[in-house]
């Protein structure tokens, strides 16, 4: 059985000696120091035990599993694969649309259906909106983790505006239970396409501005350039995947490269990480990507608002879904963290045998030791803060 | 100073006077600084903070404070009982020490003393013993880590202040803030950071120095008071509180209290030297011994509201970044000045 990874029980910190100049030695050992679940900067219940040597880490261990929920023992209990998606929604509880949309694509592809082209361009708008609003998320509290707390304050009246979108079509700010199998739940309202082209263009200065604050600050240059740098080889080697691949500088989309939906017929770039201040994969190259996107998820929803088409949103759908017995699916998305994948397994009856999520904020996760020896307690934060993660994804 | 010794006689009665009144001082401002915090830092969170405790919310510093007095007092299982109870004391003794020679008026300042700037670097060291004293006792290494960041921190911004402190003594000939301030006296065009009254050619050549210095000077009093982009002492994002952390109660609002009482201190200490302290602006119009006290005060508030806005806008230094920049930027360009007015002063 796998164990999770602990300091051994022998681990006997390391003893220094320093020789002063009276010719006295003075003992010097390394700290145990538990960054524990609660933290105002560990982004959720997240424990993080290090070993320091004075402020450098020495190792660094994540312990995780504050937050794990059943999720996926919850699925195979359920009596219709519509009622998975609420429980969808509360992995990733602040990129709740992308959730949906990847486990709908997967029953969808298991059952074999197509859903109307309407559904497909409302579907990319929503995704796009939710991909802004979580990176303001991520953008806002990395601002706090480096110790500017105003630019926290400026996302969340951006990410008001979103909210406001969603409220307006499905009722809910956080978690939606919108994109249903086969179709959405309700559709969007009469107002929805003209405030959504004001948001766009309220939205675009913003990211401006947010650069100006935070982004290009000599400080918090200073403090995440050359800070938390994951070279190529080991983020492809660890699995990691979105922002912080691309931050990498590797050029891995999955809207691009695995298609869904209707991006390839939208005109956007993925962002790379170039190493503009620094190297390529520090921290800055994550967090420039991140603003970076956001303006081209601003293109992508401009482009949907004005070749919407018309049509119907609900599916028609049978009350009981009953895929295929034996049928399984692995459908992969880009979230707004990385590559979302669904993994079901169907036995024929209206319930799910088995669903697999695999979140991206884990296996991001799994490469914070990797990138943090040798750096300080304040790049750890930072470092930590720039993966971006979600303790609802990592732990499910 | 003499004005009140000619009415009461006692001289013991004097002193203890004379040392309540920047008390009472240092309490009434901490409630106007705490309010100033919150609504500037409202404001330009694009937010209005309190609104209801009185009217726009000016009640409300007197609520916080009243909270603070009846919290539990909680001390750590195993904490050293007698170091967590005399830190934060001995970190506001060295805040109110200071106090005793800032000339808030011609006629008022606490002590005349002669070396005034002298004593005011050795009893800013005593804060820094106060934060160590706070950082062990409390028995968490969180705790641990902040205190002896603070103490790095603080003594390394010690070289810059006392540097900057020097220039302008240079110029103006005397270690006695008081007799600084006087040297300063006559308008705008007198102060030191303008020059001080030197003859026209001698002033245009020290004044970019002089400007450099007070910019150099603020930024190393920033630090010296923890506040970010120095805060990382009581780095809320790393370390909970850092040294405060497991303080509450009256003893965090010691801290705290200590903490704005120094803000206020190197404020004032820098428009002592460099602005004129209390001599007005305007030469003659608006001044006078009571006026002195309104221009100092005024002189003074508008650098704590400089620090409580620069704290709102820029993210903080990491530890080593913070010490390379007071070794090896502020502290060779201050040479650097003080080779250069120096030389210019002689000449």
């Amino acid at each position: 059985m796998l164990q999770p990874p602990t300091l051994p029980t022998n681990y006997t910190v390391k003893h220094g000696h320093i020789k002063t100049s009276t010719g006295k030695t003075i003992r010097s050992e390394e700290m145990i120091v538990n960054m524990g679940p609660q933290h105002p900067s560990t982004h959720g219940v997240l424990r993080l035990e290090i070993v320091v040597d004075g402020e450098i880490i020495v190792d660094c261990i994540p312990h995780i599993g504050y937050l794990h929920r059943c999720f996926e023992k919850h699925c195979e209990h359920m009596t219709n694969y519509q009622q998975v998606i609420p429980y969808a929604d509360r992995m990733d509880y602040c990129s709740a649309m992308t959730n949906e949309w990847a486990f709908a694509l997967a029953a969808e592809r298991l059952l074999k259906i197509e859903v109307p082209e309407r559904v497909e361009y409302i579907r990319v708008i929503m995704a796009e909106l939710q991909r802004i609003a979580s990176h303001l998320i991520a953008v806002g509290t990395y601002g706090i983790d480096s110790g500017a707390f105003t630019p926290f304050l400026y996302t969340f009246i951006d990410r008001e505006k979103i909210l406001d979108l969603f409220e307006m079509t499905c009722g809910a700010r956080l978690l939606y239970n919108y994109i249903w199998i086969g179709g959405l739940s309700h559709d969007l309202p009469p107002r929805f396409i003209d405030q959504a082209k004001e948001f766009v263009t309220y939205f675009r200065p913003r990211i401006k501005m947010l650069n100006d604050l935070l982004t290009y600050n000599e400080i918090f240059v200073k403090r995440t350039a050359n800070v938390g740098v994951l070279p190529k080889e080991v983020a492809i080697n660890y699995a990691v995947s979105g922002p912080q691949l691309r931050g990498s500088g590797v050029n891995w989309d999955l809207r691009r490269d695995d298609p869904y939906g209707v991006y390839h017929k939208l005109q956007w770039e993925p962002q790379i990480g170039k190493g503009e201040m620094g190297t390529v994969g520090d921290c800055w190259d994550r967090h420039i990507v991140r603003m970076r996107e956001m303006e081209q998820s601003l293109n992508i929803i401009e482009q949907s608002l004005a070749v919407l088409p018309e049509g119907n949103v609900q599916a028609a759908l049978p009350k009981r879904i009953r895929p295929e017995k034996d049928a399984e699916v692995y459908v992969r998305t880009e979230a707004s963290r990385g590559e979302l994948g669904y993994y079901i397994v169907s036995d024929g009856t209206a319930s799910p045998f088995r669903v697999k999520a695999r979140g991206p904020a884990f296996v991001n996760l799994s490469v914070l030791p990797e990138i943090a020896r040798g750096s300080m307690i304040a790049d750890l934060v930072l470092t930590a803060g720039s993966i971006d993660i979600v303790l609802g994804e990592v732990d499910r | 100073m003499e004005f009140i010794q000619t009415i009461f006689a006692n001289e013991l009665f004097v002193a203890v006077l004379l040392s309540i009144i920047p008390l009472i001082f240092i309490i009434v401002y901490a409630l106007v600084v705490l309010y100033t915090e919150m609504k500037v830092a409202a404001h330009i969170q694009d937010r209005v903070a309190y609104m209801r405790t009185g009217w726009h919310g000016v009640l409300q510093p007197i609520a916080d404070m009243l909270k603070l007095l009846q919290k539990e007092d909680i001390i750590p299982a195993h904490a050293d009982k007698l170091l967590f109870r005399m830190a934060p004391f001995i970190a506001f003794v060295g805040t109110y020490a200071a106090y005793a020679v800032l000339p808030f008026s011609s006629i008022f300042i606490g002590s005349n003393i002669n070396l005034g700037a002298f004593f005011l670097v050795a009893v800013g060291s005593l804060v820094v013993v106060g934060i160590l004293m706070a950082g062990w006792a409390s028995n968490n290494k969180w705790s641990l880590f902040g205190g002896v960041r603070s103490a790095a921190q603080m003594i390394s911004y010690e070289i810059p202040t006392a540097l900057a402190i020097i220039i302008a003594v240079m110029i103006t000939g005397s270690l006695n803030l008081q007799e600084v301030t006087k040297f300063q006296d006559g308008g705008i065009g007198n102060w030191v950071i303008f020059g001080g009254p030197l003859p026209w050619n001698q002033k245009l050549m020290v004044m970019p120095f002089t400007i450099i210095t007070f910019f150099i000077m603020f930024v190393a009093s920033i630090a010296e008071v923890n506040r970010t982009p120095f805060d990382l002492p009581e780095a809320e994002s790393e370390l909970v509180q850092g040294f405060n952390t497991e303080y509450s109660g009256m003893r965090f609002a010691m801290f705290y209290l200590s903490e704005y009482a120094n803000l206020f201190t190197v404020s004032a200490v820098v428009v002592a030297l460099f602005l004129g302290g209390w001599s007005s602006p305007f030469g003659s119009l608006m001044s006078g011994p009571v006026w002195g006290i309104f221009w100092f005060v005024a002189k003074a508030y508008i650098f704590v509201f400089i620090q409580i806005w620069v704290r709102w806008t820029l993210p903080r230094l990491r530890v080593d970044q913070l010490m390379y920049v007071s070794w090896k930027v502020l502290t060779p360009w201050l040479f650097f000045c003080l080779l250069a007015v120096g030389l210019i002063l002689v000449i």
